[in-house]
């Protein structure tokens, strides 16, 4: 009988990832009005300790999957445990971040369970009994409502940072329960890892993110970008003009044919806004754009604009917002 | 080397998306091979000049995506397979188990797709065939090397990228960045029209419409309410950007 909704708790390097939190009020939201309860599944090496956040943020029952192979994500390793787990458990539906990993594992999962999953949906609800989830396709030309009405569990991947999070309730602890892991076979070798170092936050879980174009003329000028975005705690993007001229490297498209973004603020600077573009940042909550052309497409898409030149604008919107936040 | 290419039909990444009938409208629509197949496509070929071998082009689509395994014949592939599903209704669970029983009956030692298609981005029927035919998958493949029996690929990872090492047979998705996809040319265009395009149904395959029922079902389709246009803020430059900053701090208290 199946039961329950579970959520992949995704974590790095002994952090957890904050669609995780996402999930969880998503998935508490869909679970009291099925009369159910949300469960998370954590999987790693040494990562049960973070069993009780999630328990704060909303987890009724926390299944830890520990083993040292477990330590870093790798495809063969975790679709074993988690498809496993999923089996034993039959839960109503299982929900996973749309992250690089959870996308990765999804597929798995859901094909070694023979179900339906819906990718980088942006909304979920019960509507009628049904869990119903709201994702764009044609890169956020159409969107569609999609259920999957037998086939369990139901799987979605839901997009990073659009869902809001519940304020986690202090001492509420969640059942933790260690579940042995069958890792099995991994056919993959990981030979080298090559992190990008930055202080910034990543792209897809920024609050907010300055994004540059064609207009910023050469890769030296992303220094303005990267002032603006030191005073606002931003991560810094960019247009595919930006990326094909060689400017800067594709992990900072921003687009149809790079990374989906919906932060509190995006700043488009020197971008002109063709649909490829605005497909990736569309669900912003606030766009600003900064374009020397009047009649820039972007501006169309905008909450606020300003037309002038962005290497007059950036410095000063830089030394006012340090001003304001100071 | 045996190399199996999965390639889609996408609707042309310019083009305009309209309903008609209650679902997206194809009328008036130009299409075109995903571009990220036609990495895959390209990949597969540039391994074909290294090694030698050939290349198997398969699709799941209506008759019309005859067009898109053309181009691909055309790039330079040796043979193709176009297997129409017969109806519209179908999701990523019926693509990946046509796919799946198409490839089982072809000998391959890679089988190499775009990582997602640009119209319903879902990202999951390569992955979905190498569960089937219990195949290793590496996603998001930025660089490709096959040897020994072996591939290396370097492929995206959550905040970088990493070296994998895998046995073939191997499914490998492309991601951007892979290479620049070659132009079919006017020999290549010629060429293609006497190559092998084997069109088939389920039943060729041995499958019947049950097996490969779609598990997701479409309840609406609309189109997103256009965002509406804000507001220009007046002024040079210098007194716009304080004014932005303003506006963004006590009237959209965002920052």
């Amino acid at each position: 009988m199946a039961k329950g909704i579970l959520v992949f708790a995704e974590q790095r390097d002994g952090k957890i990832k904050k669609v995780t939190y996402e999930l969880l009020s998503a998935g508490k939201k869909i679970a009291s009005q099925l009369g159910e309860e949300v469960s998370a599944v954590l999987v790693g090496k040494g990562v049960s300790s973070l069993a009780g956040i999630l328990g704060e943020y909303g987890a009724d029952k926390v299944y830890v999957i520990e083993n040292d192979a477990l330590e870093n994500y790798t495809i063969d390793a975790y679709t074993n445990v988690v498809a496993d787990l999923v089996k034993q458990n039959e839960p109503t539906a299982f929900l996973l971040g749309c992250s690089i990993t959870g996308r990765d594992l999804a597929a798995q999962v859901a094909q070694r369970l023979g179900t339906g999953l819906l990718t980088d949906c942006i909304n979920v609800a019960v509507e009628n009994g049904q869990i119903v989830f709201t994702r764009p396709i044609y890169a956020g030309k159409a969107v569609i409502t999609a259920t999957i009405p037998e086939a369990r569990p139901v799987m979605a991947t839901i997009r990073p940072n659009v869902l809001p999070v519940d304020e986690p309730q202090a001492g509420k602890s969640a059942e933790v329960i260690n579940v042995p892991a069958n890792v099995g076979s991994i056919r993959i070798t990981v030979k080298d890892v090559i992190r990008q170092v930055s202080a910034r936050p990543e792209l897809t879980e920024a609050d907010v993110i300055v994004s540059g174009g064609r207009g910023m003329k050469g890769p030296e000028n992303y220094k303005l970008l990267e002032d603006l975005a030191d005073v606002l705690g931003a991560a810094v993007g960019a247009s595919r003009a930006a990326v094909d001229a060689g400017w800067v490297p594709l992990s900072m498209q921003v687009g149809q044919t790079g990374k989906t973004v919906s932060p509190n603020l995006y700043i488009a600077a020197g971008i002109s806004g063709a649909i490829q573009h605005l497909a990736g940042m569309s669900s912003s909550k606030v766009i600003v754009a900064v374009n020397k052309d009047t009649e820039a497409n972007i501006f169309k898409s905008s909450d606020y604009g300003v037309v002038g030149d962005l290497f007059e604008v950036l410095p000063v919107l830089t030394q006012e917002i340090k001003k304001l936040k100071a | 080397m045996k190399i199996v290419a999965l390639v889609k039909q996408t609707f042309d990444s310019e083009a305009k998306v309209v309903l008609g009938g209650g679902k997206i409208s194809r009328q008036g629509i130009s299409l075109i091979m995903n571009p990220y197949d036609e990495y895959a496509v390209e990949e597969a070929l540039k391994l074909k000049e290294k090694h030698g071998g050939e290349v198997t082009v398969v699709t799941v689509g209506p008759d019309e995506a005859t067009e898109a395994v053309r181009q691909a014949l055309a790039m330079g592939a040796d043979q193709s397979i176009l297997v129409n599903p017969g109806t519209e209704d179908i999701d990523e669970y019926t693509t990946a188990t046509i796919l799946a029983k198409a490839v089982s009956g072809l000998e391959y030692d890679l089988i190499i797709g775009g990582f997602r298609a640009i119209d319903d981005g879902s990202a999951q029927v390569a992955g979905r065939v190498a569960e089937i035919l219990n195949l290793p998958v590496v996603n998001m493949v930025t660089k490709l090397e096959v040897d020994g029996g072996k591939a290396v690929a370097t492929s995206d990872i959550e905040g970088g990228s990493a070296v994998m090492e895998v046995p073939l047979p191997v499914v490998i998705t492309a991601q951007k960045g892979l290479n620049e996809p070659r132009y079919p040319s006017m020999k290549g265009i010629m060429q293609a029209k006497k190559k092998p395009l084997k069109k088939i149904g389920l039943g060729d395959l041995g499958l019947d419409a049950s097996q490969v029922a779609a598990k997701v079902k479409v309840l609406n389709y609309s189109l997103p309410p256009a965002r509406a246009a804000g507001k220009i803020i007046p002024g040079e430059p210098a007194e716009a950007a304080a004014a932005l900053a303003k506006a963004l701090r006590e009237e959209a208290k965002i920052i």
